[in-house]
């Protein structure tokens, strides 16, 4: 659809009442003698004055996904709301997305880049100072090219995020890999979707969800297993109240280890004790066996068995007892074939008493949540969040999740979906498919494989053999790699870590600030991070550069520059490529490379990254001319079509197939891969995908003989549980009206004046027991920090004694100086939902 | 003097500090340190004044300016649209709910209040009485157009 059509939609108009009304004024006005001044009329009466200019954007926030419409006037954002046109929301938005208009304009935007000095000299223990790009760009380029002369690729690091825009993460990805040939580069993803990734490639060797959002309007029962849509995901959680109240013979069941408002619609309410989502899955596996409702079909035709390696430890630091004590911690990823019989008596054990017993649900809802599964009528969607994939096993939980839908053939199908949902707007546009992970490449490869790294290497026309074939750092090895002083140059983009990453005090904090380390933070606003930082950079954000995030159902979108952003602001699109020309291949290239290659020698990174006759070969005159694009002006080509064209053609014929760059200006989004013009709803079943083969009906294609794997795990206790001492379970999480670490939603006024502080949500018994009331001050400590903050016993979520839960958007009360830094061993991804505390009085 | 007045002027000396000596950035943290930990705010009142406030757009769902502690919205009953809805606005004088929410996905209006609308606190969040930690600088469109024609 052309911009005027749907401009057209959502132009303002005059009503005729209103109309009849300011003339009935100003006609009597004019009867009585009196001129009305211009200040007092009811109504801007020109067109000019009166027209909004209207543009597309994805919300910036979650991974839904939503279509946002944008009004402009005089170069200001003055409006947003929900797009009636995008198949995602249809109208509809949050109340995060309503405000949308607000968040790029709280007062403390950054403007100018600030390094830390002392007597106008770098200093790590200096003021935040303001300097030029020049200067900021001279000293960071000094220390990334000290660190990289004096100990190699790896003491250097990038930390991105789910919110890099596609061709932000693959400019980034160039950079660190291909340009200081360092895989030290992962994103703020790994903290909320790695399980997810591990999960979607053990059991079908391809990532992301094999269906779509259209599931919700075809399902007869939803799950949820740890995710509390109603905050997290508001407007998928409308569309399955909508199908709910519509259809009332859909059942919703919500699992959770606390109440929470995704429970106000509950059929089948359900809190397990943490950890034993795993033993209830292996219980329904069972149930179905046991009941001989089995897809026996579908099994025997697309489906493996395999039994994975047990007893892998908890990704926690080599030298502590958890990690020295497990049996498969270096073989965490192993499995060997199975039979279907051997599965079967493997789950047997996980019987409705057994299970029960472990997880504190009753047998009568435990056999209820089974049935729904086993029931050949039901079409089920399975939808889960941060409560599987922040799990010391969260890819086997993942793993399990799977199990039962391939088990009973309910997949790929209208309604029969399990749903990995996302936390961010790109985590799997970018972090995913570009493979900003510290071990990928774009389109599901690995930096491990040499054929891999070849094609790449290739794509990218790059010297064979260039490319380094380890895997680096993940994000919570980078922070300790910088508390070690591992690694000494470090960039931080678009995202919050001191905040966001576990176990601040022990491990983040001492990394940031230790001596040997130069650490620089892209942001719009001055977070914890860019404290913690010693050169901040004012960053563009939003609607200020062009863009495209890929949602959760793999929906491609993109948006427009539409305002300028304020100061010195460059979005980090622009920080990647600029700052890459301040580095020649001879001072970060092998010699050997560069004498086998001489003409690639003498060349910048911008040369040999950004100018390769791919990137740049799109005229600026291609850009549209009726919006800015900061950064294509300043290089003199078409940087976004460039580069996302070159990215594209990493995924073209493999199943990753994306659309070409002006398409997605024009549509509401597409969902890849998009063969023939056609997006692809759903994967893996004939008809519907155009990568499944006549007469194969199902075809699980990511594994080389086309079958899925159903996976023998064990339920294996958490990391850490509550003791004598530290007698809670704390759990953390977000709230509906702030996003993540709440740098944005934070200063919007009426977000923050809905919830303006973080509290512990706790039970009323657990209060009194500990001769407390609501509104307290409490301390909460854990074996590595502790936070201050205040009760509350009542209001949205409702934890059982003997659990807390403790929002992490508030930067006042760092909740992660208490969380652990436990890992699943296999995705490398932190548990924030499980660690011990206790509670006291802040006046005792 | 009152617990508001207190916190305010706390607020207020903060962000004057934080002008003068430029130890911290953190604007959402004040001036403390990232290793220590502050006093807690006090847990502030919802705003409970029935007072319609102005919309920064007329798209923006309005806030709610009154309490709603204990208000059932579940499978059995939604407490808001005892009031809200349609039919009850007269006996309420409530503001009857925008016409958007007796419409379906595709734009055509239903006999009642589309379930897709049905959990209200999705879009519409009460206000406490607390008071911003950073200034927002947007400007409605009549700001713009004001500040246009004192240009001119």
């Amino acid at each position: 659809m052309t911009m005027n059509t749907w401009m057209n939609h959502t132009m303002p108009k005059l009503s005729r009442r209103e109309f009849i009304k300011a003339n009935a004024v100003a006609t009597a006005a004019a009867a009585a003698g009196i001129s009305i001044p211009v200040s007092a009329k009811n109504l801007s009466t020109t067109h000019n004055q009166n027209t909004l200019t209207w543009a597309k954007a994805p919300c910036r926030f979650c991974g839904t996904g939503c279509s946002v419409n944008v009004a402009t006037k005089k170069g200001r954002i003055v409006a947003t709301h929900g797009d009636i046109n995008s198949p995602v929301n249809k109208g509809l938005n949050c109340v995060k997305g309503y405000f949308l208009s607000k968040i790029l304009y709280g007062t403390d935007r950054l403007t100018t880049p600030l390094l830390r000095k002392t007597n106008g000299k770098y200093d790590k223990n200096g003021e935040f100072t303001p300097v030029s790009w020049d200067e900021a760009f001279d000293v960071m380029a000094e220390k990334f090219k000290t660190a990289l002369k004096n100990k190699g690729p790896k003491s250097v690091g990038m930390f991105g995020s789910g919110q890099w825009t596609v061709w932000e993460g693959y400019a980034a990805v160039k950079l660190m890999k291909a340009g200081f040939l360092s895989n030290n580069i992962d994103p703020n993803a790994r903290h909320c979707m790695a399980s997810a990734v591990g999960g979607f490639m053990r059991t079908f060797g391809i990532d992301e969800p094999m269906g779509c959002y259209d599931d919700f309007e075809h399902a007869d029962a939803f799950v949820l297993w740890g995710s509390n849509m109603a905050e997290m995901h508001p407007i998928l959680w409308t569309r399955l109240t909508d199908r709910r109240l519509s259809a009332p013979h859909v059942k919703v069941s919500v699992l959770s280890t606390f109440e929470h408002r995704s429970f106000e619609l509950a059929d089948i309410p359900i809190i397990f004790t943490p950890q034993t989502d795993m033993a209830i899955l292996n219980y329904i596996a069972n149930y179905i066996i046991q009941n001989n409702m089995v897809d026996q079909s579908f099994v025997e035709k697309h489906v493996n068995f395999r039994k994975g390696n047990d007893d892998i430890g908890y990704g926690l630091r080599a030298e502590h007892v958890l990690q020295k004590n497990a049996k498969n911690a270096k073989k965490a990823g192993g499995s060997q074939p199975i039979s279907f019989e051997d599965f079967a008596k493997f789950v047997s054990k996980y019987d409705v008493d057994y299970v029960s017993k472990l997880s504190g649900v009753s047998t009568k809802s435990l056999e209820k949540l089974a049935k729904i599964y086993a029931d050949p009528n039901t079409k089920v969607m399975s939808l889960w969040t941060m409560g599987v994939n922040q799990h010391t096993r969260g890819v086997w939980t993942n793993n399990l999740l799977y199990n039962i839908h391939l088990l009973t053939g309910k997949i790929s199908t209208p309604g029969n979906s399990p749903f990995s949902l996302t936390g961010q707007p790109s985590a799997c546009g970018t972090a995913r498919e570009v493979g900003t992970f510290s071990h990928r490449l774009p389109a599901d490869m690995v930096v491990k494989n040499p054929k891999h790294r070849k094609i790449a290497e290739h794509k990218w026309k790059l010297p064979e053999g260039i490319l380094p074939d380890w895997n680096g750092a993940h994000a919570v090895k980078q922070n300790r790699d910088l508390k070690d002083g591992n690694i000494n140059a470090y960039w931080v983009q678009v995202n919050n870590n001191v905040q966001a990453a576990p176990n601040m005090n022990q491990e983040t904090l001492p990394g940031y600030r230790n001596p040997d380390n130069f650490v620089v933070v892209s942001d719009a606003y001055p977070t914890v991070t860019a404290q913690a930082a010693d050169l901040v950079l004012p960053t563009a954000m939003w609607v200020e550069k062009e863009g495209a995030y890929g949602n959760a159902e793999r929906r491609t979108q993109f948006w427009h520059q539409m305002v300028e952003a304020p100061g010195e602001s460059k979005s980090d699109l622009w920080q990647l490529v600029e700052f890459s020309k301040r580095f020649t291949t001879d001072e970060v290239w092998p010699e050997h490379v560069l004498n086998k290659n001489p003409s690639y020698k003498n060349k910048t990174l911008y040369d040999v990254l950004f100018t390769n006759g791919q990137v740049d070969a799109f005229p600026l005159s291609e850009t549209d001319s009726s919006f800015n694009n900061h950064e294509s002006k300043d290089f003199g080509f078409y940087l976004q079509k460039g580069l996302f064209e070159e990215y594209a053609s990493f995924g073209r014929g493999k199943a990753h197939d994306l659309a070409d760059f002006d398409t997605y200006h024009e549509t509401r989004g597409l969902r890849w891969p998009v063969v023939n013009g056609k997006e692809t709803l759903w994967r893996f079943r004939e008809g519907s995908d155009p990568y499944v083969k006549t007469g194969k009906g199902f075809e699980f294609y990511g594994k080389k003989d086309g079958r899925a794997v159903i996976f023998a795990l064990p339920y294996e206790p958490p990391a850490e549980s509550p003791d004598k001492e530290f007698d809670l379970w704390l759990s953390t999480g977000r709230v509906l009206e702030h996003w993540h670490s709440g740098s944005m939603t934070q200063r919007v006024p009426e977000l923050y004046r809905a919830f303006p502080d973080a509290v512990v949500f706790m039970h009323p018994q657990d209060a009194r027991d500990r001769q407390l009331r609501r509104g307290d001050e409490v301390r909460i400590i854990s074996r590595r920090g502790e936070i201050k903050t205040r009760v509350e016993t009542r209001g949205r979520n409702k934890p059982p004694q003997g659990l807390v839960f403790v929002p992490w958007f508030d930067a006042s009360q760092l909740i992660n100086k208490v969380t652990l830094d436990a890992t699943d061993p296999i995705s490398k991804q932190t548990d924030f939902k499980k660690c011990a505390v206790k509670i006291i009085s802040a006046r005792a | 003097m009152s617990e508001k007045v207190i916190v305010c002027f706390f607020v207020l000396s903060l962000m004057a500090f934080n002008t003068i000596a430029n130890e911290s950035i953190a604007t959402l943290r004040g001036q403390t340190s990232l290793s220590n930990e502050a006093t807690p705010p006090l847990m502030e009142k919802v705003e409970n004044r029935d007072i319609k406030r102005k919309r920064n757009y007329p798209m923006q769902p309005p806030t709610i300016p009154h309490k709603i502690n204990n208000y059932q919205v579940d499978l059995k009953t939604n407490k808001c649209l005892t009031c809200h809805s349609r039919k009850y606005t007269e006996q309420s004088q409530a503001p009857m709910i925008s016409v958007t929410h007796y419409m379906d996905r595709d734009g055509n209006f239903l006999a009642d209040v589309s379930p897709r609308r049905y959990f209200c606190k999705q879009c519409h969040v009460t206000q406490t009485v607390a008071t911003p930690l950073v200034d927002n600088s947007f400007m409605d469109i009549d700001d713009i157009l004001k500040a246009e024609r004192n240009q001119r």
